[in-house]
């Protein structure tokens, strides 16, 4: 691999990961509370609001449904009234963490709907209001699943962060396309899935370490 | 309802305004509550009086678990009151429940101890919830630890707690914010008879060392005959008996009752029962069942002194609840003289017991 190449790859790299991390905390900053008022506003939740709850759903399942592709270009005037551009990789952020929110938030949801009822019951009964219990209980019960979720919401990010290359925003997945198969460079992309074997499987075993330390249910 | 006797000779009417009115921590009035078409609660009247362990029992489904919810407000009755000492709380809304709840202390069947937290920082949440500053929260909840003996215990994590220490731990959490009350939700279900006996005994120090009046409820008549004052027997929504508990163990008065006292009283061996007869026969066998006066006294052997002829002890025992001996005797009585038995039968009867003829049996064991 020629010198410029290997440049190239460092850049992709760097890419990746800003995308992929910038994403990531932004989808864990809304995905989360979005989670827990999915399950707080679900029947018998501790804010029991069922209209609240069909239409956050919806919305949750509507920006799901759309493939990413199609998100990245129709999002594209909301990219330039955050960022200032549609283009690059700071553009890529905005489509990449809303698509990533609802998905988080679903996968919070299920974390969070696993707390044992009795526990919120124990809660109230001790005389602490809703945010006692999202404090006290349903967060930190939840814990080990919110950050297992984290991880795979992590891991999907780096896959979907190869699409961004479509509106400039560069990566390895961009890298991939343009020189290991439009240009048959073939050790570029060899060194491109190496690369990401490794990025995957130090999220997943970072992510698998924290839950294992944070786990105390025995 | 079926009303026992007091010790005292009052009865134990609910809804009777008392002098000392004052002194019940609960009194509910009426309470009803349905779902859908079936009633859980339907017309349930009843007083806990400060420093006293009532005992609920009923089979599940009973409408107990609905009924211990309405004292702390986390079930709301459809009607009637709930007066917890002395205010009315089931229409209060979940902000005004909150320092409420915070007076009274709740156990619950499953522990519901947060496995992410220590045991202490268990201990301390109620504290916690009060708003209390750290350094006091840790302080009480070694406290409560030593008090119910995890002292050792109380930076390790619930899943590595027995059940029983498990809920030694629920019990402290429940003291921990000084409770006027405490709720136990069939706290012993859970674990072994060992083990309930050491957490009943622990609930019973409690009660006694700090006054703390108890409101529990069980399927088992066990819990009731180890630690409780007072029994109410709930079915289908309804307080069907209730009085303390030596006197509805002495004379059972529902059938409910009979039939969850069967567990642990003196029954009829099976085999025997199998081959009791209706028809006059060469054996009679008697039910006595006496209490109290009738049972501190030396029945059987004033029996035989007064009625002379034979007599067989088959089966049964006296047992001391609340330290009033009550007990359930199996006789057989030998040979067709209907003389006989009926002056057997009216010597205890004279002797305050109760007494049933259950049948007759051919040949003795």
């Amino acid at each position: 691999m020629s010198p410029i190449l290997f440049e190239l790859l460092l850049r992709s790299i760097w890419e990746t990961v800003l995308m992929t991390a910038a994403s990531g905390l932004i989808s864990l900053v809304f995905g989360l509370p979005l989670g827990l008022a999915l399950i707080a506003t679900e029947r018998g939740g501790i804010a029991e609001s069922l209209w609240v709850n069909r239409a956050l759903g919806a919305i949750i399942n509507g920006f799901r449904s759309v493939p990413f592709i199609i998100l990245l270009v129709a999002l594209i005037p909301v990219t330039r009234l955050i960022v200032g551009t549609s283009i690059g990789t700071w553009a890529a952020i905005v489509p990449l963490s809303i698509a990533a929110t609802p998905y988080y938030a679903r996968i919070a949801e299920v974390s969070l709907r696993e707390v044992d009822r009795g526990l919120i019951e124990a809660a109230r009964a001790m005389g602490g209001n809703r945010w006692t219990i999202i404090r006290e209980v349903l967060v930190p019960e939840a814990l080990p699943g919110i950050v297992a979720g984290f991880t795979v919401t992590l891991v999907t990010l780096i896959g979907a962060s190869a699409m961004a290359g479509a509106i400039g925003a560069g990566g390895l997945g961009d890298l991939a396309i343009r020189y290991g198969y439009q240009r048959f460079e073939t050790s570029v992309m060899i060194a491109v899935v190496i690369v990401l074997i490794i990025l995957v499987c130090g999220i997943q075993w970072v992510g698998d370490w924290l839950v294992a330390r944070l786990d105390r249910r025995g | 309802m079926n009303q026992h006797i007091t010790a005292s000779g009052k009865t134990a009417d609910p809804t009777q305004t008392r002098p000392d009115a004052s002194q019940d921590v609960v009194r509910l009035v009426d309470l009803k509550r349905h779902f859908g078409v079936t009633a859980a609660l339907d017309g349930i009247s009843l007083t806990v009086r400060k420093g006293e362990i009532l005992g609920i029992i009923g089979r599940s489904g009973a409408g107990k678990s609905t009924l211990i919810r309405c004292l702390n407000g986390l079930e709301r009755p459809d009607s009637g009151e709930v007066f917890i000492e002395g205010r009315e709380i089931s229409r209060l809304g979940e902000r005004d429940l909150q320092p409420l709840r915070r007076r009274i202390g709740m156990i619950f069947q499953h522990f519901n101890l947060l496995s992410a937290k220590t045991v202490e920082d268990n201990v301390a949440l109620p504290l916690k919830i009060e708003g209390r500053p750290k350094a006091e929260r840790l302080k009480r909840a070694a406290e409560l630890l030593d008090l119910v003996g995890l002292s050792e215990k109380a930076k390790a994590y619930p899943a590595s707690l027995s059940g029983g220490q498990k809920q030694r731990v629920g019990i402290a959490r429940a003291l921990a914010a000084r409770p006027a009350l405490l709720l136990s939700d069939e706290a012993t279900s859970a674990l072994d008879p060992e083990t309930t006996r050491s957490i009943l005994a622990l609930l019973k120090d409690i009660n006694r060392q700090l006054g703390l009046t108890i409101l529990l409820i069980t399927h088992e008549m066990e819990v009731i005959r180890s630690i409780a004052d007072r029994v109410a027997v709930i079915d289908a929504g309804r307080i069907v008996e209730q009085g303390p508990v030596w006197s509805v163990f002495a004379d059972p008065q529902s059938d409910i009752t009979k039939s969850l006292l069967g567990a642990i009283r003196p029954q009829l061996p099976a085999e025997l029962a199998a081959r009791l007869l209706p028809a006059a026969g060469p054996e009679t066998i008697l039910r006595v069942d006496v209490a109290g006066e009738a049972a501190s006294r030396p029945l059987l052997s004033d029996l035989a002194t007064a009625v002379p002829g034979a007599f067989r002890l088959v089966h049964g025992g006296i047992d001391h609840i609340q330290q009033q001996p009550v007990g359930t005797l199996f006789l057989s009585v030998p040979g067709s003289d209907a003389n006989h038995l009926a002056d057997i039968i009216t010597f205890l009867k004279a002797r305050q017991a109760r007494v049933e003829v259950l049948g007759h049996v051919a040949n003795p064991v």
